[in-house]
């Protein structure tokens, strides 16, 4: 099925290089692509838009919190609602939730998400182990094209009503009942329940590719131990894809269900337990965090063996490490759930099994400043993101281990500690792994070069930036600030104040990046093969850049002596 | 290349359905979670859950517990319900207390309790004889009713050393109006 018809094209004599044997072009190349390096890009410029979206959504909030009391929300209700006063401060105040919920489901689902997986997965795990294209390049196709059908549900959910008098959801992006049932019985919830949905379903699809492809498609030669790390983490994280989203899949459903068609999953009045969901939800939820970050240890083991010109230290410790904080993952939720009565002796062992993914996560970072350890380093741009990845990581890791205590955490849930948590690890770790893949691959994506000096601002922008934002929440948190409040008392003024700088100063970074890209389309140099050196082992480099439509006409072939990266 | 042999493409599809019925297993995983979790809480006392049980083989100890009532009403339903006076007795002795409901409203109303003892832990060695909370009830207009719970706290609770300083178990009622209206 998916394959047939794109294997007949292919089979026409090869062309090389330009290789257009009477390819589609325009929208149809596209709309109707199978071309993993074509899905790559879409994935890649739909991220893009998703994280700006995403961005403004955060400025409008770090906007609001910059002073204590409410200056924007209530001014912007009223001219969204045409309501004035009291009733006007009520819509702003839920506005300011529809603002934080969305901004997180964006950056999940819409952003971290389709670029690390759906973006330079697409592109570099068939070139990376040797495959002409995907397993199933028709399902690739679909999986990207559920995805804007499920961020315009989403954006739609903002603009139909969630609890009375207001629109959008406002739930978190954890949407608990019954906050989420009874608490918002409008459209809203529905319309954001079924974007979930589709990009679950979306990520599963991918997912059930990704394995398949790795799985089958290896070059000859090329066995699981030989393969590079990148291909490595995304494996992992197809399999947390595969096993966790369906769980919240579920969960939703019952959630849909129990608004619109009477049943009782989590409504006590009908025998069922709000705190059923939790567990469901954190299932899904804590493996998907590390769907988030997996992509991004992938991205940093080869930037950091790259510029250092040494190959990963650990190559296998690498692997089984990526392999265990998968597993563990799964078997820790309920630390995001210290606070809903579990019992003493449960509390005991998800703060000891949540500890011991200090273990390998530590061995990752071990490794990666062993590799650097003795090597030739140039300080290139994605050497710089990859660094920062390690550090800021770091920072978020500890805070982490501070957070598995279920007695400290009684103190710091739902506070900006853990705000400032999991932007370390996920805003900061994550984006910068994004960052870093992208002036990694850039010159092989689209052949050109960009100007590596804007590119170190950028990156000491951000790196200066984001750290003004999320630093002082930890002093925020720790002297407890609460999440998901419009307005705070005047003690919380001055560390509110910087972290609204800070967001300034990230976005002026986000202007230069999208400027860094205007640039380099415009100049267009071209990039060589491998603008690197003799760091860059991978087969991607081997490829001229751009990549051709088609690569691997000739199976490379992985020399049996060759070390495992 | 271009060509996967055959065979490729079908071991492709073995993987990838191997793979998909993985999925759905996991969405069966989760819907079977809801009875799982049920059971889970009934045979661990998790959350409050209190235990059944027909009569307390196990006896009487000396030590004393007080255990309180409490009850609350969703605002759906038009009933006032007063809880029992606490009881103080050994650990172990079979109690039978009365909560008295009103129907408010002048229509018919059937209700439906949900419950639970704190401090958790205690869930698990709460048990009751018969209760008002196993079935709905249901009150004519302006109706007063005594509605009974008999129970016990098993003596086993004296073994348990994060309980050792417990000397009261509150038990929590939440009254609803029934889902099921029609019966």
């Amino acid at each position: 099925m998916a394959d047939t018809h794109a294997l007949q094209a292919h089979d026409a004599p090869a062309h090389e290089a330009h290789g257009d044997h009477g390819h589609i072009t325009g929208w149809r190349r596209y709309v109707y692509s199978t071309n993993h390096k074509d899905i790559g890009t879409m994935y890649l410029v739909f991220a893009l838009i998703a994280g700006v979206i995403g961005a403004l959504l955060s400025g409008m909030m770090r906007l609001e919190l910059q002073e204590p009391g409410i200056q924007i929300f209530h001014g912007l209700a009223s001219i969204v609602y045409g309501t004035s006063g009291a009733e006007a401060l009520d819509q702003g105040k839920h506005m300011y939730n529809v603002f934080t919920t969305a901004h997180a489901l964006i950056m999940i689902f819409f952003m971290v998400m389709p670029a690390m997986i759906g973006g330079f997965a697409n592109w570099f795990v068939p070139l990376m182990i040797g495959a002409p294209d995907m397993a199933f390049p028709r399902m690739n196709n679909i999986s990207f094209w559920l995805l804007p059908p499920a961020i315009l549900l989403l954006i739609l959910s903002m603009f139909f009503e969630g609890p009375s008098g207001a629109n959008g959801v406002g739930g978190g992006w954890t949407i608990y009942p019954p906050l989420a049932t009874s608490g918002q019985p409008g459209p809203a919830m529905d319309f954001a329940i079924l974007s979930i949905h589709l990009a679950g379903a979306s990520s599963i699809l991918g997912a059930i590719n990704f394995i398949t492809t790795i799985f089958n498609m290896r070059a000859p030669g090329m066995t699981m131990h030989k393969m590079p790390l990148f291909p490595w983490s995304i494996l992992v994280t197809a399999f947390l894809l595969l096993l966790s989203l369906p769980v919240l899949a579920g969960g939703i459903t019952m959630l849909l269900t129990d608004r619109n068609f009477g049943t009782t999953f989590f409504a006590p009045e009908g025998g069922g337990d709000p705190v059923l969901f939790q567990h469901l939800f954190w299932f899904f939820g804590h493996p998907e965090v590390y769907i988030l970050i997996l992509p991004g240890f992938g991205i940093v083991s080869h930037v950091v063996s790259t510029f250092s010109r040494k190959p990963v230290f650990g190559y296998m410790a690498m692997v089984y490490a990526m392999v265990a904080i998968g597993g563990v993952g799964f078997i820790v939720w309920a630390h995001h759930m210290y606070t809903t009565g579990l019992s003493l002796n449960v509390q005991r062992y998800f703060v000891a099994a949540t500890m011991v993914i200090a273990v390998p996560t530590g061995v990752k970072i071990f490794s990666w400043i062993a590799t650097m350890w003795g090597g030739s380093i140039t300080f290139r741009t994605p050497m710089l993101w990859a660094i920062g990845f390690i550090f800021l990581f770091t920072v978020g890791g500890v805070t982490g281990v501070v957070l598995a205590n279920a007695g400290a955490d009684r103190v710091l849930h739902d506070t900006y500690y853990v705000v400032a948590h999991f932007h370390y690890v996920l805003s900061l770790g994550a984006v910068f792994a994004i960052f870093a893949a992208w002036y990694y691959w850039y010159p092989k994506m689209f052949g050109i070069l960009y100007n590596e000096t804007l590119a170190n601002i950028h990156f000491w922008i951000t790196f200066v930036g984001v750290n003004i934002v999320f630093f002082p929440q930890h002093f925020l948190g720790l002297s407890g600030m609460p999440r998901r409040y419009i307005d705070y008392p005047d003690a919380y003024a001055f560390w509110n104040r910087v972290s609204s700088i800070g967001y300034y100063i990230t976005f002026a970074g986000m202007l230069l990046f999208l400027y860094i890209l205007f640039e380099s389309a415009r100049k267009r140099r071209p990039a060589p093969a491998n603008p690197w050196g003799e760091g860059a082992t991978t087969l991607e480099w081997t490829l001229p850049s751009p990549p051709p439509f088609h690569q691997f006409e000739t199976l490379p072939r992985i020399d049996a002596k060759a070390g495992g990266h | 290349m271009v060509a996967l042999p055959a065979a490729s493409t079908h071991g492709n599809r073995n993987v990838a359905g191997i793979l998909f019925l993985l999925a759905i297993g996991m969405v069966g995983l989760a819907y079977a979670a809801v009875p799982l979790y049920e059971a889970f809480c009934a045979a661990t006392g998790y959350g409050g859950t209190t235990r059944v049980a027909t009569d307390n083989p196990k006896g009487i100890i000396a030590r004393q517990m007080t255990v309180r009532f409490d009850s609350n009403i969703d605002g759906g339903l038009p009933w006032q319900v007063a809880p029992s006076k606490p009881v103080t007795d050994s650990i172990g002795a079979v109690e039978t207390v009365v909560f008295t409901a009103r129907n408010l409203s002048s229509k018919t109303v059937t209700g439906q309790a949900a419950f639970n003892v704190t401090p958790e832990l205690a869930g698990s060695y709460f048990n009751k004889i018969e209760c008002f909370c196993f079935t709905e009830q249901t009150l004519k207009p302006g109706e007063t009713v005594e509605m009974p719970v008999t129970f016990f706290v098993d003596p086993d609770i004296d073994k348990n050393a994060d309980l050792a300083t417990i000397r009261d178990i509150t038990l929590s009622y939440t009254f609803y109006a029934s889902k099921n209206k029609g019966s």
